[in-house]
């Protein structure tokens, strides 16, 4: 049986492998990966925590989550795709139009 | 009671009125074109109201003399305060409904031929409608308030139609004068009311006021001295005394028949009927009645002087109309009631007359008003003439006429009350009959002096003219329903008056007390007659000589005056004195006000603007627009709370 610890040291790890993709990737696909990445890490979290606790609240967060990344992946990527179609171009530092 | 018939459709007579305003109200809004429909729905409804007043009295006249109150109730309207639509037909409203429809139906008749050149003929109408429907319910309303409502309802069809020609903007202005000076009156009104109705144990009824009247007084004399003052300040601002009276000459803007029927028979009058129908309240406080006698009579004198100057025909008739409501109040003030009412009755017939023929001189010279345009008109308008004169006599007091009779009577009972008036209304009566001279010598006599009337000058048409010669006819007989004692003695009558008679069972005052105390003979009341005609033929005379036989004495005649007839030509500078005295130094009040406004009030609203605004301009410098950045930012924020809530 693997440590409960474990599972934290884990999601810890991809979850700032993700945070730091989105702080330094440009491109708008890459940030929406991270992100994936970040969702995950705390999917883990939910299911390792619903299993050490013995109950099942965290396996339904877990479902929760997916349901929302995708939602948002959904958003996310007509964004993605409605900005490229725009601008020719994915690379979020072009993008900042809402500047003063 | 045992009547029913007529007595019970009481409430028609305003309502039916109302019903010609909503036709009328409505074919304006519809913008209705056809000037039949609403000519015969108008007259038709006043004629109707006429037809059914005199049903009415004639019903109440069948009565037993101490029955003769009718009251109609025709709903609720503010039940705490005991209030509803009542109406009430008694000897007193009862004169002022005939007048009021009598007159008003005249002149509704007039205005078909008057105004069918004009534009807005339905919104004149309709206006004219509804006054008539206001004024029947301010004459026969039971209670005070109900009063109100119709002597508001009257103000606002009287600033409506001094306005009616609202593109120009005298006139639009001539309305608001209007309006604002009475609403002064309409204050003081309103605060005598009200403290009448605590003063006297809750109630508004007018005769319920009345009955308790003498214990109220007995009690707290001053507050009803007070409360009489008050009311009175109502009754100037409305009836044009001093000094609420600037705003009357400058409602001539109005329409002719206007103002006929709201600025000389009716609506001016409704203060003088108010006075008389509280008179029972207004006796028991010697000291107001003092004063709405003085203040009756020093408007008597001052307007007829300033009417001595007067170029425009309406000015002159204006100011003429002031000074007879001076008359009216003087013979309320000396508790002579029923000869304010009485004068107040001849006084609608011959200005009436007066106002609509100096209309059809209006009419036959295209709008012209001034009468130094005028002259020789006497051949032009032979019958209009006719009817002028008439009207002329009878307000300059020719013996016989009713003017001659109702002031006569006036003058008697004030010289009863106290000699100083009988002096003022005599010189008064002198300058009333050499002002009218002026205006008859100036208007129909001598030679033309209109400079370029294309038109030649033409006899109005008949719808016009009809009501002229009927209102020439009342203007000459209409004193024969009032007759002095001596003089109805002598036909057989005995001592009171057909029309005294009538109104003594309301208008009992110190009248029937001084009648009394004066048994011994009629020397005094024939002398006193005696040197009123002469005052009145020898004004006519002295104006004719002056202004027809030399006409170049007038000119010189005011230049000899010099001064005086410069300032009362500019009508004493009382319109420059209230601007001066009140007006300008209320504007400044309130601009002073006004700067709270602009520098407190808004500016805490642009305060709290600023502050939003120069905080945006800080933190919009935090906005990079990079995404990687506000992700940072975010990461940052995160930590932050995670580390406070660890």
């Amino acid at each position: 049986m693997i440590p409960f610890s474990s599972v934290l040291v884990v999601s810890a790890v991809l979850f700032v492998l993700g945070l730091v993709g989105v702080l330094t990737r440009r491109s708008a696909l890459l940030i929406f990966m991270s992100v994936e990445l970040m969702l995950n890490a705390a999917t883990l979290v939910f299911v390792g925590a619903s299993r050490a606790l013995g109950t099942m609240d965290g396996q339904l967060f877990a479902f929760f989550v997916m349901t929302v990344a995708a939602a948002e992946a959904a958003v996310g990527l007509a964004i993605v795709i409605a900005l490229f179609r725009r601008r020719r171009t994915t690379d979020m530092d072009q993008v900042s139009l809402l500047k003063w | 009671m045992v009547t029913g018939g007529a007595l019970e459709m009481l409430w028609l007579i305003p309502v039916l009125p109302l019903l010609g305003f909503l036709v009328a109200g409505t074919g304006t809004l519809l913008r209705a074109r056809s000037k039949g429909l609403v000519s015969l729905v108008a007259c038709g409804s006043v004629g109707l109201a006429f037809l059914l007043s005199l049903a009415c009295v004639m019903a109440l006249a069948g009565l037993p003399e101490h029955e003769r109150s009718y009251t109609v109730t025709i709903g609720e309207w503010i039940a705490p305060l005991g209030l509803s639509w009542s109406f009430r037909l008694d000897p007193l409203s009862s004169v002022m409904i005939l007048v009021v429809t009598g007159v008003g139906f005249l002149i509704h008749l007039y205005s078909v031929g008057y105004m069918a050149h004009e534009e807005g003929y339905w919104r004149y109408f309709a206006y004219l409608n509804l006054f008539m429907a206001m004024m029947l319910t301010l004459v026969l309303g039971a209670s005070l308030p109900l009063l109100f409502v119709g002597w508001e309802g009257v103000g606002l069809c009287s600033y409506l139609l001094i306005g009616f020609f609202y593109e120009k903007s005298s006139c639009a202005d001539a309305g608001r004068k209007a309006f604002l000076v009475n609403r002064i009156g309409d204050a003081s009104f309103i605060i005598g009311m009200l403290w009448a109705f605590v003063l006297f144990g809750g109630t508004f009824d007018i005769a319920a006021l009345i009955e308790r009247a003498p214990e109220v007084a007995m009690a707290s004399p001053g507050s009803v001295a007070a409360i009489c003052l008050l009311l009175f300040g109502g009754a100037a601002g409305k009836s044009a005394q001093i000094p609420l009276y600037v705003w009357l000459p400058d409602a001539m803007a109005g329409p002719t028949p206007v103002s006929a029927l709201i600025h000389a028979a009716t609506m001016v009058t409704a203060g003088v009927y108010m006075v008389c129908r509280l008179s029972p309240i207004f006796v028991l406080a010697p000291s107001a009645l003092f004063v709405v006698a003085f203040i009756g009579a020093a408007t008597a004198l001052l307007a007829a002087v300033i009417a001595m100057a007067q170029d425009d025909i309406k000015k002159v008739l204006a100011y003429s109309t002031i000074s007879q409501l001076g008359y009216m109040f003087m013979a309320a003030g000396a508790g002579a009631f029923t000869a304010s009412i009485f004068h107040l009755t001849t006084h609608a017939f011959f200005k009436a007359l007066l106002f609509l023929g100096s209309g059809a001189v209006i009419h036959a010279l295209n709008g012209e008003q001034d009468m130094k345009k005028m002259g020789g008109l006497k051949k032009a308008l032979p019958r209009t003439y006719l009817c002028f004169a008439a009207g002329w006599i009878a307000i300059a007091g020719v013996p016989l006429t009713s003017g001659f009779f109702s002031k006569d009577e006036i003058l008697y009972k004030s010289f009863l009350y106290n000699p100083v008036l009988w002096i003022a209304g005599l010189v008064g009566a002198a300058m009333t009959a050499i002002y009218m001279t002026r205006l008859m010598g100036l208007t129909f006599f001598g030679t033309s002096r209109s400079h370029d009337h294309g038109a030649h000058p033409h006899e109005p048409p008949a719808t016009m003219l009809v009501p002229l010669m009927i209102l020439a006819v009342l203007a000459l007989v209409a004193g024969f329903i009032g007759l002095p004692a001596p003089i109805g003695e002598m036909f057989g009558g005995h001592g009171e008056s057909p029309f005294g008679a009538w109104l003594h069972p309301v208008l009992s005052g110190p009248e029937a007390a001084m009648a009394a105390g004066h048994p011994e003979g009629h020397g005094l009341e024939l002398l006193l007659m005696a040197v009123s005609s002469l005052v009145a033929v020898g004004g006519i005379g002295l104006g004719l000589w002056i202004w027809v036989a030399r006409p170049e004495m007038a000119s010189l005649l005011a230049a000899r005056m010099g001064a005086l007839y410069v300032a009362v030509r500019n009508k004493l500078y009382v319109d420059e004195f209230y601007d001066a005295a009140i007006v300008r130094p209320w504007y400044a009040l309130s601009r002073w006000f006004g700067r709270f406004d602009t520098v407190a009030v808004d500016g805490v609203v642009n305060g709290v603007g600023a502050i939003m605004l120069t905080s945006g301009h800080v933190l919009k410098l935090f906005h990079s627009g990079f995404v990687r950045s506000y992700a940072i930012a975010y990461v940052i924020g995160a930590g932050l709370i995670v580390w406070y809530l660890l």
